[in-house]
C-alpha cells in the first residue's frame, strides 16, 4: 500500500514549469530519497507535496486522499509533516515550545509525545528551556524534525536535512532518520549526500529538469555507474 | 524637592507610561503576526474612551466601563479586519498602511458624527490627591494614577502568562516569529490574527479610557496618541510585547522629565516641547539601531 502517490505534476512558481511531469510513490514504511543535480526540481517536487508550490496538472494523493493543491495548513490534519531546508524552527521560543507547536493540530496532552521526541533526540532534552535560535546547526534540526514528529505523522517530509552540518551531526542525522523510520513512519528526504542517504533508502529516485530520470531501489542506485559519476563522486 | 519631584514628574510620567505601553503592545502584537502597522490603532483607543463615556452615561464608573470598552472595540476591529484588512491580507505593506489610514479616518469621522468635536471628561471637578506627609516632604498622588498603574500591571501580567502559558499564546509568539514555519505546522493562523486582533483592541481601549480618566477625552486624543506608541513599540524592538511594554514607559516617564526643573530651576526643554520627544527618539532609533533595543523585526 502506498503513503505517496505522485502522479505526472506539472507545476512552478508561476512563471515556467519546473515540474515537467514527475511522479514518484512512498510505500508503508519506506525510506524514499530524491537526488538529482542542482535546479532539477528536488526541492519544489517536495514542496508540491506539501501544497507550497501550485500544481497545474497531475494528481497527488496522501493514502486514500487527493491531497492536490491543498492548503500547507490543512496538511497536519491529514497525517503529513514537512522539515524545510531553512528557517525551519520557531528560534525565539524554547525547544519544548516548539514540539509543543507541532502537536497545535492534535488533540490531548502533548506530554507523551514530547517525552517520545527527547527519547528519540537526547540531546534536545537537555536544552528543553534554552530558546531554539541558541542552538546549534545540528540540534536546530533536530528540533525541526522533533517539532514534525510530534504529529505523529503518517509520512515526513525532509528538504535536505543534513545540509551545512558538520560530518558527526550528518551521521547522527541519517541515523536518526533510520530510527524514525523504523517506528513506523514513512520517509521522503531530498539530499545532497546522496551516498549516504541511499544507504538507508528502500527507494530512490533521480530527477532531472523536472522528470524522473532513473527510478530504482537504493541498493541498485547505489551500484549502478551512471548515478555513481554523477552524484556520488566516483 | 524630591517629594514635588515624584508627586509632580515621575508619578505622571509613569502614568502616561502605562497608557503608552497599553497602546504600543497592541500594535507591536499586530505587527508581529501581521507585519502591518495598525495606523488606527490610535483611533480604537479614542474609541474605547468614547464607549467608556457612554458607560458612564448608563451610571458605570469610569472604571467599570473598562470591560464594556474592551469588548466594544474588540468586536469593532473584528468587524474592521473581516471588512478591510483580510482581503486585503497578501497586499503589499503600502497598501495595507493606506488601508489602515482610511480606518482611521472613518472611525475619528465616525465619533466627530455621533459625539461632535468638543469632547470632555467622565467625571466633573477637581479631585485632591492624596498627600502623604514625610520627613522628605508631601507626597501628592492622585488615586486615579494607583487604579491606572495598577491596571496597566494586572494587563501586562496577564498578557504575559496568555503568551507563554496558554497554547493559543505560545501560537501567537511562533506566528510571530515565523508565520511560513506556523502555517506549515498547521497553526490555524486566522484564529491567531483573529486574538491578536481582540488583544490589541481591548488594549487599545483600555489605554482610550485611561487616557481620559487622567485628562480628558476628546476625538483626536488617539491620533495625538499615535506617535508616542509608535515611537515605544520601535523604542522596544518591534513585535515584542514586553520591549514595548518598556518603550511605553521610559517614553512616558522620559516625555516628563525633560519638562521637569531638575538643573537649576529650570526645565530642559520647555514643557511645550515634550511631545517631540517622541519624534527624535523615532528618528534617531531609525537611524542608529532601526531594530530597537531588543532587537525585534525591522
Amino acid at each position: 500500500m502506498s503513503v505517496l502517490e505522485v502522479t505526472e505534476i506539472f507545476g512552478g512558481y508561476g512563471g515556467a514549469d519546473i515540474l515537467q511531469g514527475a511522479s514518484l510513490r512512498v510505500a508503508a514504511g519506506q525510506v524514499v530519497v530524491i537526488i538529482g543535480p542542482n535546479g532539477a526540481g528536488k526541492s519544489t517536487l517536495m514542496k508540491a507535496v506539501f501544497g507550497l508550490v501550485r500544481v497545474r496538472q497531475g494528481a497527488i494523493r496522501l493514502g486514500a486522499t487527493a491531497i492536490t493543491n491543498l492548503a500547507p495548513d490543512r496538511m497536519a490534519q491529514h497525517g503529513l509533516a514537512y522539515v524545510p531546508q531553512e528557517r525551519n524552527v520557531f528560534v525565539s521560543l524554547s525547544v519544548h515550545e516548539n514540539l509543543e507547536m507541532g502537536f497545535y493540530s492534535r488533540r490531548g496532552s502533548p506530554r507523551a509525545a514530547t517525552e517520545r521526541i527527547y527519547s528519540l533526540f537526547p540531546d534536545l532534552a537537555a536544552k528543553r528551556k534554552q530558546p531554539a535560535g541558541s542552538l546549534s546547526g545540528g540540534q536546530r534540526q533536530m528540533v525541526a524534525m522533533g517539532r514534525a514528529l510530534m504529529l505523529d505523522p503518517q509520512l515526513i517530509l525532509l528538504d535536505e536535512p543534513t545540509a551545512g552540518l558538520s560530518p558527526k551531526y550528518m551521521d547522527v542525522i541519517f541515523e536518526r532518520v533510520r530510527a524514525i523510520n523504523e517506528s513506523g513512519t514513512a520517509v521522503l528526504m531530498v539530499e545532497q549526500n546522496a551516498r549516504q542517504a541511499l544507504k538507508i533508502a528502500h527507494h530512490g529516485y533521480v530527477l532531472q529538469t523536472g522528470r524522473n530520470r532513473i527510478d530504482d531501489t537504493g541498493a541498485n542506485l547505489l551500484a549502478n555507474p551512471d548515478v555513481a559519476q554523477m552524484f556520488l563522486g566516483a | 524637592m524630591i517629594a514635588d519631584f515624584v508627586s509632580f514628574y515621575l508619578m505622571p510620567g509613569i502614568v502616561l507610561g502605562c497608557i503608552y505601553a497599553l497602546g504600543a503592545v497592541g500594535l507591536t502584537m499586530l505587527f508581529g503576526i501581521l507585519r502591518f502597522a495598525h495606523f488606527a490603532h490610535g483611533d480604537v483607543m479614542t474609541v474605547g474612551a468614547y464607549v467608556a463615556f457612554v458607560g458612564v452615561g448608563l451610571g458605570l464608573s469610569a472604571y467599570q466601563s473598562i470591560p464594556l470598552a474592551m469588548l466594544v472595540c474588540a468586536v469593532l476591529v473584528l468587524a474592521v479586519d473581516r471588512a478591510f484588512y483580510r482581503p486585503l491580507r497578501r497586499a503589499s505593506p503600502i497598501v495595507l498602511l493606506i488601508s489602515g489610514f482610511g480606518v482611521a479616518l472613518m472611525l475619528r469621522a465616525a465619533i466627530l458624527f455621533f459625539f461632535g468635536p468638543d469632547g470632555g471628561v467622565y467625571e466633573q471637578g477637581i479631585r485632591r490627591p492624596m498627600v502623604f506627609p514625610t520627613e522628605w516632604g508631601r507626597f501628592r498622588i492622585q488615586e486615579r494614577h494607583l487604579w491606572i498603574i495598577g491596571g496597566a500591571v494586572l494587563i501586562a501580567l496577564a498578557l504575559h502568562l496568555f503568551l507563554t502559558r496558554t497554547r493559543l499564546g505560545k501560537a501567537m509568539r511562533a506566528m510571530s516569529d515565523n508565520p511560513d514555519l506556523a502555517r506549515i505546522t498547521g497553526i490555524p493562523t486566522e484564529r491567531v490574527i483573529a486574538i491578536t486582533w481582540a488583544i490589541g483592541a481591548a488594549t487599545a481601549a483600555t489605554a482610550g479610557v485611561f487616557l481620559a480618566i487622567d485628562t480628558q477625552f476628546n476625538p483626536l486624543m488617539g491620533m495625538n496618541m499615535l506617535l508616542p506608541i509608535f515611537a515605544a513599540m520601535i523604542l522596544g524592538g518591534v513585535g515584542r510585547p514586553w520591549g514595548a511594554v518598556f518603550g511605553g514607559v521610559v517614553l512616558g516617564i522620559a516625555e516628563e522629565l525633560v519638562a521637569a526643573p531638575i538643573w537649576g530651576g529650570e526645565p530642559l526643554i520647555s514643557p511645550a516641547y515634550k511631545v517631540g520627544l517622541s519624534f527624535a527618539v523615532m528618528v534617531v532609533l531609525l537611524i542608529f539601531r532601526p531594530t530597537g533595543l531588543f532587537k525585534g523585526q525591522s
